[in-house]
């Protein structure tokens, strides 16, 4: 087990360095050059030795592998190097944004778990009958519902009803929880219903499949109640690809949010990336990527190790 | 003494019937038809949206700004007095287009991968799917937003190849995964032996021997994953980086100006929002049913 997760370790290394070359790599081959448009933007009219000085004060006239080496370096020790476009660390930029996105997709988190168990148990245990298909048309629809219109409905649905329009400003869960969750409820449920959507699909071909086992049979004959037969046999031992979903789907939630912080003006991770993206700001989407592939990778080595622990049956060699 | 004449007992065997496929698959699998008479309505519009359209979807008319729906803008009209039936209906055309042809791209290119990864194995096999785990450790949305912001626009014959490849990219290393793991156990049939001892060569082993037997999941992704490319170019388009105005789609129509006025004027976003929704939800129900179908084992 311990050499195990000691090479699973080590495998983390290659995928993370290539995610590292391929984000640097990628990123150098934009089109139009970040100095030209921070300086020459509104079109000023500003000297080439200005433009020349500008780029040798942000390292980007060396060459690229020195540029990549730098950086790789920093990464090593914690600095992410400072924002093309702010000139502040890129650190600090993400870190006064992380708390908002982590917590709505935390919150949305929550959400699909508590939806997705009981409506995806249900449907396993009612197939093919009407309360089945309804749940089963619901969860398809959530894969089909792109999460940024449903946040335009959400708001669209409070204006008319309640007069409630997303606020300019963002309240931390610290200085007051109440308002902290009345405003970001919102684009948790926008995001959460395809992740519930996901999870439920997932919940409900796990416990089929696990109903089939012979251990399930054998409770039955021993005239264990059919109920109990789900929770203690079934349940329990559907939850690992559901675990593994959830997981996954939190990785990619940040992902999600790109679109959903845009709707509910949000100024979270998912907006500093199209921002960033747009501005052509090297440094600051080098590290979200990295940020989100790390989580990524994370998850995933947890994951299996959960499952390690979970499944006596799984034993790494 | 009556003479009876005998007669042979009449005996009839039943034989079951050998259906139509598509009547069996339509028999079977109700909610996957529904989905797929939708696409077929779909395709059909967009295919002759000249005709079933009312209006030209560029044509502004000041006369008539973000008029509700009534008899003669069904779906109402936007803030340029466009009218919104005429733009969903070409939008349709702009979400099948873009939709099919990068998951098309995405899943040969990664059917391909998979097999050759699986076939070859060894180093070969490592290499790829380590870079595939790289592709995959990319959130779609953040891959897709990448490699729009580096390849910029490229316009061939009114589509946009660097969108289609920024879609396409995200699917590839989901199919090389699921086509590498069919070929990994079709490549020890004895078939595959025999193939081999015959001499054939690797290209004649790949296509002949190995590609039929991986169809099956081939078209159940192509399906699911028109359904995650219309999402996706929706989402591009909706944050500015995917179809551009002035071309009619479905995304573009919720963003912009939409995006200002549709407190007001509802009807802006609620009908495109519908039709990326109804796409998705048709090639996601017809995918569903596809895979109970052809393959209902399969994991994706």
């Amino acid at each position: 087990m311990l050499a195990y997760t000691v090479r699973r370790i080590l495998l983390m290394i290659p995928t993370l360095l290539g995610v590292a070359i391929l984000v640097f790599f990628m990123l150098r081959l934009m089109p139009g050059d970040i100095v030209e448009l921070m300086l020459r933007g509104e079109g000023a009219d500003v000297p080439q030795h200005v433009i020349d000085a500008e780029r040798a004060r942000l390292g980007l006239d060396q060459p690229l592998f020195v540029q990549f080496f730098s950086w790789m370096g920093g990464v090593l020790q914690g600095d992410f190097g400072i924002s093309m476009w702010t000139g502040r660390p890129v650190s600090f930029e993400i870190a006064s944004r992380l708390e908002l996105s982590l917590q709505v997709a935390i919150m949305a988190t929550i959400l699909a778990v508590i939806i997705a168990l009981p409506l995806g148990t249900l449907s396993a245990i009612f197939r093919n009958t009407p309360i089945d298909h309804v749940i089963r048309v619901i969860s398809i629809a959530g894969l089909a519902v792109p999460s940024f219109w449903l946040g335009m409905l959400i708001i669209l649905f409070l204006l008319t009803f309640f007069n409630w329009i997303p606020p300019l400003t963002f309240v931390s869960f610290f200085e007051d929880p109440l308002r902290n969750l009345s405003q970001l409820i919102w684009p948790a449920m926008a995001v959460g219903y395809r992740y519930s959507a996901v999870a439920t699909r997932m919940t409900r071909s796990s416990i089929l499949e696990v109903m089939q086992e012979d251990y399930i049979r054998t409770a039955r004959s021993k005239g264990v109640y059919e109920r109990l037969v789900v929770a203690r046999h079934g349940m329990r031992n559907a939850m690992l690809p559901v675990v593994t979903v959830i997981g996954l789907e939190f990785a990619f939630l940040i992902g999600g949010l790109v679109v959903t912080e845009q709707v509910f003006n949000l100024n979270g991770i998912g907006k500093l990336f199209v921002q960033a993206t747009a501005r052509g700001d090297f440094t600051m989407v080098q590290a979200l990527v990295l940020l989100v592939a790390v989580c990524f990778i994370l998850i995933n080595f947890l994951i299996d190790m959960l499952y390690a622990a979970l499944d006596p049956r799984i034993r790494y060699s | 003494m009556a003479t009876t004449t005998e007669t042979a007992p009449k005996v009839t065997y039943r034989v079951p019937k050998k259906r139509h496929p598509v009547l069996a698959f339509a028999l079977t699998q109700p909610l996957g038809t529904a989905g797929l008479l939708f696409i077929v309505v779909m395709i059909l519009s967009a295919v002759f949206a000249d005709v079933v359209a009312p209006y030209d979807p560029l044509q502004v008319n000041y006369m008539a700004i973000m008029v509700p729906p009534s008899l003669e803008h069904p779906f109402g009209t936007d803030n340029f007095g466009r009218d919104l039936f005429s733009r969903v209906i070409y939008g349709a055309r702009t979400a099948l287009a873009i939709g099919f042809i990068s998951s098309l791209v995405g899943c040969s290119i990664g059917a391909v991968i998979g097999m050759i990864s699986a076939y070859f194995g060894g180093i070969v096999d490592t290499l790829i799917q380590r870079f595939m785990d790289v592709l995959l450790s990319f959130p779609i949305i953040v891959l897709a937003l990448a490699v729009v912001a580096v390849l910029g626009k490229n316009i061939v014959l009114g589509v946009d190849v660097n969108l289609i490849i920024a879609i396409g990219l995200p699917i590839i290393p989901k199919v090389a995964r699921v086509v590498r793991s069919s070929t990994l156990a079709i490549r020890e049939l004895p078939y595959i032996d025999a193939a081999r001892a015959a001499g054939f060569s690797h290209r004649r082993i790949v296509m002949r021997h190995i590609l039929p037997n991986v169809t099956a999941p081939y078209l159940i992704m192509l399906t699911a994953f028109v359904a995650q490319a219309i999402l996706l170019e929706a989402s591009l388009s909706f944050l500015g980086l995917g179809v551009t105005e002035p071309t009619a789609a479905w995304g573009l129509m919720l963003s912009g100006s939409a995006a200002d006025f549709y407190l007001e004027a509802p009807w802006m976003i609620i009908f495109p929002g519908l039709a990326i929704s109804l796409a998705v939800f048709a090639f996601n129900l017809f995918g569903d049913s596809l895979r109970d179908w052809l393959d209902p084992k399969m994991k994706m």
